[in-house]
């Protein structure tokens, strides 16, 4: 029986597991995001995000289980999965000695655009970011901030269905990250899907409408972001999941008079 | 707190060893050397002590100059600089500067190199064993000489890295630095004449050398074993005052270096349009042949790997020119060949993890390899078969020419084709994109040396066919043999290029992830 096409999510990832030596990063997780939602990965550092985003996006061989884009099998099929996810990591660095219009137009045409297609694109891409005042500028001279955007738009360039962000907003200011967030909803509402991990959880609270914690290599809770909260905020709930809160002011010697 | 800084420079060393098993074997392996060739100094000079006094001097004094010479000069053009503790990453604690620099020189000493050249340095004492006396002297002298060493290479790097802040600034040094390289060849040149007379010659080269910052020192104990006390003090202030001077401009520069931790914030450098990728295709092979190009032309750490192109036939002309005999520049073409077709071998290691957007965007491993090849490609085949035919012509060999190209050729397009299948697979500690180009990873560059020569090796034996060709067709004087070495070199080089290029693109393909953490790991 063929599954009705709106009812295969658009990212599902079931018994992903990895490990690097002694430590296991990814304990058999299983996640489902819908097609058309807004999904925040939150969780606390060295929680397995970055490296579950990178099994799911084809950049990091699992050591077990299925990750599968609009019900393609990820690891069988690379390239055509690829075609569908945009990818921003986190991390890793950039061929920087490009001009930042050099390198949205390179990404376009690895991924095997028309060069005309791809010329479009990117100047709307500069344009849509704020960058098209630098367009000319190498990307190693860029602020942080820019650095990001950039990233992003090579991320966009091949207008994928599916876009996974690792920590789009880190170090990128105000302005920017609500222009930023405003042309992600405007993808999610055109039918696309977004991911983003996150440490800010006012931002994922507001921003994202699914949700799922991540502490230890493990999913700690999954589902609409009101599931998830409850009654209180993402923040108390999420403290609340992986614990370590600790109370108190610190020592003694560090409180000045 | 110098010796927990010097601590900490051997936790950071043990740390990378651990983190990669492989470095740790070159590392064990480049003791070994060392420890041979200090064996070998030992002995030799312990034969010296039976020599005249005149000769310890001349071989102590040329011998403790390239010493210190090859310290100050030298790891700019090979082993690179060692930066193990970064003393950038120290700017924000509270250290004194004359701390920091004598744990930095500590640490220097105490390397595998600072050992054993410390030990080689004291070695040269036993010239002077029969009159302890000199000895003694030689011992102190030593002592002094060898902290010149490790000085005056800290000192070059310091002044080297991080003087001025920008990036722009940085990489036009890194350029200057070049400079003075590419007029080696002259001074081969005058080494090369005077080693034919070098009996006579030395002494001479000795005393003056023996004047110069780098010689003096050296030339204490010979002095006064030869009986003029009055010169060696005269070296020993000339010693003594250069490693003060050294210590002085190195703490000037690390005090700027600290007070002006690299920034680099200058919207100077623009460029209206595409630039390369204008030009080629626009398909993915055409991109990552216009990337390609663009970091030829726009990255120091390539610049650097080209230093030895122009340096090739300058060595080979002044070293011919000296003898007189100038079919010795046949060999130009060839050895540029080699250069540049294994010059793509750590390629894939100089993007770093940049490399994950070719990753993210799915481009097939055998684009990527065919783009990188085509973007060496312009510029290096000209090279080649400019400076083939070159040599040639001012050899006056021109019956040789087809023989020369199909050799030339063959090698270069060989070459492509090895490092196109190696890149698709192994990735090289090289320096990370915007390091000091002249940066070493510990191990890493006798690691990249070994995978190197085997690849030469395998060079050799495929290359053979068209090699052997034209030497016969040089030896029987006949031409035709050439024109058949010339067809071979295409052909097979050729089809070795088609095999390398999809064998390298398939290991890329199946492996992709697997290289995306071995660079990780080089990050």
């Amino acid at each position: 029986m063929p599954e009705n096409p709106t009812l295969v999510p658009a990212l599902e990832i079931s018994g992903l597991t990895k490990r690097f030596g002694e430590k296991l990063a990814v304990n058999a997780v299983n996640l489902t995001v819908p097609r058309g939602s807004f999904f925040g990965l939150v969780g606390p550092n060295g929680a397995g995000k970055t490296t579950t985003l990178s099994m799911a996006t084809g950049l990091l061989r699992p050591d077990a289980g299925t990750v599968s884009v609009h019900g393609l099998d990820v690891w069988s099929n690379l390239v055509e999965a690829k075609k569908r996810i945009g990818v921003l990591s986190d991390g890793v660095r950039l061929f920087d000695r490009l001009t930042g219009l050099q390198l949205v137009t390179y990404a376009g045409l690895l991924s095997g655009m028309d060069r005309a297609v791809v010329a479009e694109r990117a100047a709307d891409l500069l344009e849509l970011f704020d960058l098209d005042a630098v367009s000319g500028t190498l990307v190693v001279d860029y602020s942080a901030g820019m650095t990001k955007k950039i990233a992003l738009a090579c991320a966009l360039i091949h207008a994928p269905q599916l876009l996974v962000l690792d920590e789009p907003f880190e170090s990128v200011d105000p302005v920017s990250g609500a222009n930023i967030r405003d042309i992600l909803h405007g993808f999610v509402e055109s039918g696309g899907t977004v991911i983003v991990s996150s440490h800010a959880m006012d931002l994922v609270q507001r921003m994202c409408d699914h949700v799922a914690v991540i502490a230890d290599g493990r999913v700690l809770a999954s589902g609409t972001t009101d599931e998830v909260r409850g009654s209180s905020t993402l923040e108390d709930r999420f403290v609340e999941l992986v614990g370590g809160r600790r109370h108190g002011k610190g020592p003694e010697w560090l409180r000045i008079s | 707190m110098v010796a927990h800084l010097v601590r900490l420079r051997f936790r950071l060393l043990a740390n990378a060893l651990t983190r990669s098993p492989w470095q740790a074997v070159a590392v064990v392996l480049g003791t070994v050397y060392g420890m041979f060739m200090l064996f070998l100094v030992v002995v030799g000079l312990l034969f010296l002590s039976s020599a005249p006094d005149s000769l310890g001097r001349t071989v102590s004094v040329v011998g403790g100059a390239i010493l210190v010479l090859g310290w100050t000069f030298l790891p700019l053009l090979s082993s690179g600089i060692d930066e193990t503790v970064d003393p950038a990453r120290l700017a924000t604690f509270p250290i004194p500067i004359t701390t920091l620099l004598l744990a930095l020189a500590v640490s220097g000493v105490l390397g595998v190199p600072g050992i054993i050249t410390t030990l080689a340095a004291l070695a040269t004492s036993l010239v002077w064993w029969q009159t302890p006396l000199v000895a003694i002297v030689a011992l102190l002298c030593a002592a002094i000489g060898a902290l010149t060493c490790v000085v005056g290479s800290r000192m070059l790097a310091a002044l080297t890295v991080r003087i001025s802040s920008g990036r722009r600034a940085r990489e036009a040094k890194t350029v200057l630095v070049l400079i003075p390289l590419l007029l080696l060849g002259p001074a081969i040149l005058a080494l090369s004449t005077l080693f034919r007379e070098l009996r006579t010659v030395l002494p001479i080269i000795a005393d003056v050398v023996a004047w110069t910052p780098f010689g003096a020192i050296w030339a204490v104990p010979g002095d006064l074993a030869i009986g003029r006390p009055g010169t060696a003090v005269l070296h020993a202030l000339i010693g003594i005052g250069t490693l003060i001077a050294a210590t002085a401009v190195w703490r000037w520069a690390l005090d700027r270096a600290l007070e002006r931790p690299a920034t680099s914030t200058s919207f100077s450098h623009t460029q209206r349009g595409l630039g390369w990728f204008a030009i080629f295709s626009g398909t993915p092979t055409g991109a990552v042949a216009a990337r390609a190009l663009t970091y030829w032309a726009r990255d120091p750490r390539y610049a650097q790997s080209l230093i030895s192109v122009p340096l090739v036939p300058a060595i080979v002309f002044f070293y011919s020119g000296a003898s007189g005999d100038l079919s010795g520049l046949l060999f130009v073409g060839p050895i540029v060949a080699v250069l540049l077709g294994m010059s793509i071998y750590t390629d894939v290691s100089y993007d770093n993890t940049a490399f994950s957007l070719h990753l993210q965007s799915g481009v097939s491993g055998r684009a990527d390899r065919w783009g990188r090849v085509i973007a060496v490609s312009v510029f290096a085949l000209p090279t080649t078969i400019i400076l083939t035919v070159a040599s040639v012509w001012v050899s006056d060999s021109w019956e040789r020419l087809v023989g020369m190209l199909g050799i030339s050729l063959g090698l270069f397009i060989t070459g492509l084709a090895l490092s196109s299948l190696v890149s698709g697979r192994f990735a090289f500690a090289v320096p990370a994109p915007g390091d000091n180009p002249f940066k070493s990873r510990p191990g890493g560059g006798f690691t990249l040396m070994l995978s190197m020569f085997a690849s030469w090796t395998a060079l050799a034996l495929l290359a053979l066919p068209e090699m052997v060709l034209a030497i016969i067709g040089f030896a029987t004087f006949n031409q035709s043999l050439g024109w058949i070495s010339l067809a071979v070199a295409i052909v097979l080089g050729g089809t070795l290029l088609i095999i390398g290029v999809r064998w390298g693109g398939k290991l890329l393909d199946d492996n992709g992830p697997e290289m995306l953490v071995q660079l990780q790991r080089q990050k």
